[in-house]
């Protein structure tokens, strides 16, 4: 009896373990796939033969990716921090006040402001588009700055909003009897307790903007084009041996993915923000 | 999705009083509320006015700095559904609603699958959770531009059976131009009539039970009508003069399999925290009822999962009905089998210049989300302000 059923938990174990195994592959076998591609020689490339490791290491499509790919990047990297920066520090000042300074139709106020994080952003496309026409700012970095910050605010100011009802009200209280007003609640008691709520936001935003592809495609030219746009293009194309976009894709992931394995902890912090409800 | 672990301020503390440092406060998030009053509500409001304009028609006027639009109704509607000239968006509609429904139950179905197996208490549980998470941390470009490379129809998954002494697989993939479950666009009206009666009567029924008779009977009561009406043929409303036969590509299989290679791991990480959150004295309490390990999760665990799984569906819902850069990257925008309405948008608005029938399209994509969304923001915020 006791065998027996030691044997059933024995095959579940197993089970478990080979489901898992198989998981692991679905999951991995796309960038081994992508891997070895990015470092066969082109005219190695062959379908048939897709998934054989390469015959010779050829590391040169990296250093070809970096060329094609290199201002794309830079444009991303120069977006993701500048945008993320910004809708942090926005807003942290908005969690702050609307978590610590009640005000007569706070309550109608934020769901106002959150509905704007739950839109499709086609619906505000064609306005947005013809008013960074009308401003000038259509084309360039600037104008998809703009964009992700203003975007950005709902959830930024979520997160913060929620980080600072954590921090006890007798907290603020005794910094006003000691003189304190808005600003210097702020700055001595509120921002130094904000580095874990930081991490996470700025750890949402970055990937976030770095990720997106529909205000990129439809906002920027050519020159300012971040990384997703002009990988979608390089890809698009049919003449590119596949290596070429291989190694874009990696070098396009790259910075979320260290993001996401070093920080990984405050990466589900942030994603379960996003959509748990308390 | 709105709140962490949260407390709204008790009004009967001392910072009640409204001082000038509330006055400051109000000051300092007024710049935020003003720019999104306009990017949001502003721009929704100008976008619903172009949908009733003629803008890009005439194409002298498309990219002019002042155009002139003139006012014509619900005319780009019924170009979408009924127009005899534009038929994609039909296809469009058809493939977003099969995408969004085999997507879901994909990514809720894996992810909760693998979430149980973690929760069983298997070593190198965080390897695993990293490797079923990291694809969400990548570009939809991204995955797409993989999952490409894997879907090549001589190569990458239909070389797999080939290594196990299989033969080849013959499936084309994001090419294949293969349509099932096909079914009369004219039907539609009488469809959606059905389902929306189906939700009334049982609504209605549910009421009946509770003894709220009143308003059962009124749900009832439309609900029938509503099925009546659908099943008399929809008389009343005129779709197309012929029939239209729309349904299910299978080049969208590939696609929906990259999009459920992205985002389970998602679902795998709120379903592993919702489980990790059942007290382990529940289960207990059952296993000493003489419930085996599938009763246990059948009459325990399942039931207790249902709220995250309704908001991941929502949130899930919300991803798909937007899709676009996994589809462009997969198959490029111009590829009609695939296609969704929010790439037509972008087809139509940004290289077509036909900004009204965008406009029009981008009123359809938010009155979609919108359903899902607000009575979910709705309850959300209301048992908020409950508690």
């Amino acid at each position: 009896m006791m065998a027996a059923l030691g044997r059933v938990r024995w095959s579940w174990r197993w089970l478990t373990y080979l489901l898992l195994l198989l998981a692991t592959v679905f999951f991995l076998g796309p960038i081994y796939l992508v891997v070895v591609t990015a470092l066969k020689e082109p005219a190695a490339i062959r379908l048939a033969t897709a998934w054989h490791l390469p015959e010779t290491w050829h590391w040169q499509s990296f250093a070809v990716a970096w060329e094609a790919f290199g201002p794309g990047l830079r444009n991303s990297l120069v977006l993701a921090v500048t945008a993320t920066a910004i809708s942090a520090m926005l807003g942290s000042l908005n969690g702050y006040v609307l978590s610590k300074w009640r005000f007569p139709g706070a309550n109608i106020v934020f769901p106002l402001m959150l509905f704007g994080m739950f839109i499709p952003y086609q619906s505000i496309l064609i306005p947005l588009f013809q008013f960074l026409r009308d401003i000038g700012l259509y084309g360039g970095l600037a104008g998809l700055i703009l964009t992700h910050v203003v975007y950005g605010l709902p959830i930024t100011t979520l997160i913060f909003r929620n980080f600072y009802a954590e921090i006890p009200d007798e907290m603020l209280e005794a910094g006003k009897i000691d003189g304190a007003g808005f600003f210097g609640l702020y700055a001595r008691i509120v921002f130094p307790l904000s580095v874990s709520g930081f991490v996470v936001v700025v750890i949402w935003q970055f990937t976030q903007i770095w990720n997106e592809f529909l205000f990129a495609v439809t906002l920027t030219r050519r020159a300012s084009a971040p990384i997703t746009v002009a990988l979608a293009q390089l890809a698009g194309g049919e003449a590119v041996r596949w290596n070429l976009p291989m190694a874009g894709a990696i070098l396009a992931a790259i910075p979320t993915l260290i993001i996401y394995i070093i920080l990984g902890r405050y990466f589900i912090k942030g994603l379960l923000a996003g959509s748990v409800k308390g | 999705m709105i709140g962490g672990p949260e407390r709204p301020p008790d009004p009967s503390n001392a910072m009640r009083r409204f001082t000038r440092d509330h006055l400051t406060a109000v000051l300092m998030l007024l710049p935020s509320l003003v720019v999104l009053a306009v990017f949001v509500y502003g721009f929704i409001g100008q976008t619903f006015y172009f949908s009733l304009t003629d803008w890009g028609r005439d194409p002298a006027q498309a990219l002019a700095l002042r155009p002139e639009r003139a006012f014509v109704g619900l005319d780009n509607y019924a170009r979408l559904f009924t127009g005899v000239l534009e038929t994609r968006f039909r296809q469009d509609l058809v493939n977003l609603l099969f995408f969004t429904v085999f997507f879901i139950v994909g990514t809720l179905g894996l992810g909760l699958l693998l979430a149980i197996l973690l929760d069983r208490g298997v070593k190198g549980e965080g390897f695993f959770r990293t490797v079923f998470l990291y694809p969400f941390a990548l570009s939809f470009i991204v995955t797409g531009t993989v999952w490409r490379w894997m879907l090549q129809p001589q190569g990458g998954v239909n070389l797999l059976p080939t290594y196990v002494g299989l033969p080849q697989g013959q499936f084309t993939w994001i090419t294949s131009r293969e349509q099932i479950w096909s079914f009369d666009w004219n039907l539609v009206p009488s469809i959606t009539a059905l389902v929306v009666a189906a939700v009334l009567l049982m609504i209605g029924w549910s009421g009946w039970r509770s003894a709220r008779r009143g308003r059962a009977v009124t749900f009832l009561g439309v609900g029938l009508a509503l099925a009546v009406w659908a099943l008399s043929g929809a008389p009343g409303i005129e779709m197309l003069p012929f029939p239209e036969r729309r349904g299910f590509n299978l080049a969208l299989i590939g696609i929906i399999l990259a999009a459920v290679w992205q985002m389970s791991g998602y679902t795998m990480a709120l379903y592993l925290a919702s489980l990790r959150g059942i007290p382990e004295e529940l289960r207990e309490a059952a296993r000493v009822d003489g419930a085996s390990g599938f009763q246990v999760y059948r009459h325990v665990v399942f039931p207790l999962l249902g709220p995250i799984t309704l908001s991941a569906m929502i949130i899930l819902g919300h991803i798909s009905l937007k899709i676009f850069d996994l589809i462009w990257a997969m198959a490029g925008p111009d590829l009609a089998t695939t296609s969704v309405p929010a790439l037509l948008l972008y087809l139509r608005a940004f290289r077509g210049n036909q900004f009204a029938e965008g406009a029009a399209i981008a009123v359809v994509l938010l009155l979609m989300v919108a359903t899902v969304i607000i009575p979910y923001l709705w309850s959300s915020l209301r048992g908020e302000v409950r508690r």
